[in-house]
């Protein structure tokens, strides 16, 4: 008996490794590890499951561990997306004041990617249909795709793209007219 | 069902030999990396943009950082290959698909807009292994070796 639970535990060999990080922004983080019918659920930080020829288990991890098996692919990551967020005077195609000055920050930050892909992303307020936010908010995005252009940006390194309504800063209910929610962001990576 | 699969790939080759859509873009890229494409393959070097099926490789000093259309990044260290085996993302309702897989070496995710949509709609797989993403940051690794039973 004690031979056969050697040779089955001996069976269990390793196929890999995976573990949960931290995220940067404190929100939480959940993964599953599925083999077959078996499944090791990780949530919280360095919750780490070993991969084997039977199945998940929970094993222990921690910085220095990942570090030591992961820091090749961690020390690729590339740098993560950042965001800039423009808003307009209202009922007119202007940018604030303030969000001028945004403007103009996006710039040095675009300098420093090596090679920048700048997605451009519209916003509305819950006032109207879907179909007409959608336009609307592809339509602020074109106008700010346009002004990066004016400015030096290559063309194919912008994307434009409208979210209608559904992306709300402030929640508000349907057909509520919101500053804050009629905006632009400029997504640099 | 035969049949009915196969319209159906002919169909998605033929929708890729018009529109081989650019799905990401290699943001970081050291030693050797190639890109393996529909049996070409190519260089893995900075600022390439990878499509859909993409299967990227790094030799033994090698590492690759992909940032996905979706905001996802998934970078690579040495001696690994990384499928992007399906993506599809509507840049206006955030909803799609994304599957990848790491046939062997270390893989480092931070998930997307995908994954924030729609917990389920992101999974990366191992020779041995499914991983469920539901807005997450993670490393994995896949050793050379037997699979999984």
């Amino acid at each position: 008996m004690v031979a056969m639970v050697a040779l089955v535990a001996g069976c269990a060999t390793p196929t890999g490794e995976v573990v949960l990080l931290p995220a940067p922004d404190g929100h939480r983080s959940v993964l599953a590890v599925t083999q077959g019918d078996r499944e090791v659920v990780l949530d919280k930080p360095y919750a780490a499951a070993q991969t084997t020829t039977q199945g998940p288990r929970a094993i222990e991890s921690g910085p220095k561990d990942v570090e030591a098996k992961f820091g090749g692919a961690l020390a690729a990551q590339p740098a993560r997306p950042q965001t800039f967020t423009l808003y307009f005077v209202e009922g007119r195609n202007e940018l604030t004041d303030e969000s001028k000055r945004v403007f103009e920050s996006v710039f040095p930050d675009i300098a420093k990617h090596p090679v920048p892909d700048i997605v451009v992303i519209g916003h509305t307020d819950s006032v109207g249909t879907d179909a007409y936010n959608d336009k609307l908010s592809l339509q602020r995005a074109d106008a700010v795709r346009d002004a990066l252009i004016q400015r030096g940006i290559r063309a194919g390194d912008i994307v434009a793209e409208g979210r209608g309504k559904r992306d709300p800063l402030v929640a508000t209910g349907e057909g509520v007219s919101e500053a804050r929610n009629r905006r632009v962001e400029v997504i640099v990576r | 069902m035969r049949r009915w699969k196969l319209a159906l790939s002919v169909l998605m080759f033929a929708a890729g030999s018009v529109q081989a859509a650019d799905i990401g873009q290699i943001k970081v890229s050291s030693g050797s990396v190639t890109i393996n494409r529909g049996g070409q393959a190519l260089q893995g070097s900075l600022g390439v943009r990878v499509q859909q099926g993409d299967v990227v490789k790094t030799g033994a000093n090698g590492s690759v950082g992909i940032t996905m259309s979706d905001n996802s990044l998934l970078s690579a260290g040495p001696n690994s290959v990384l499928a992007l085996d399906q993506y599809a993302f509507d840049t206006t309702t955030n909803q799609g698909r994304f599957d990848a897989s790491l046939a062997k070496g270390t893989l480092a995710v931070v998930s997307g807009r995908l994954a924030k949509q729609s917990p389920g709609a992101m999974t990366v797989r191992t020779p041995s292994a499914i991983l469920g993403v539901r807005g997450t940051e993670f490393v994995v690794s896949a050793n050379v070796g037997p699979a999984a039973h």
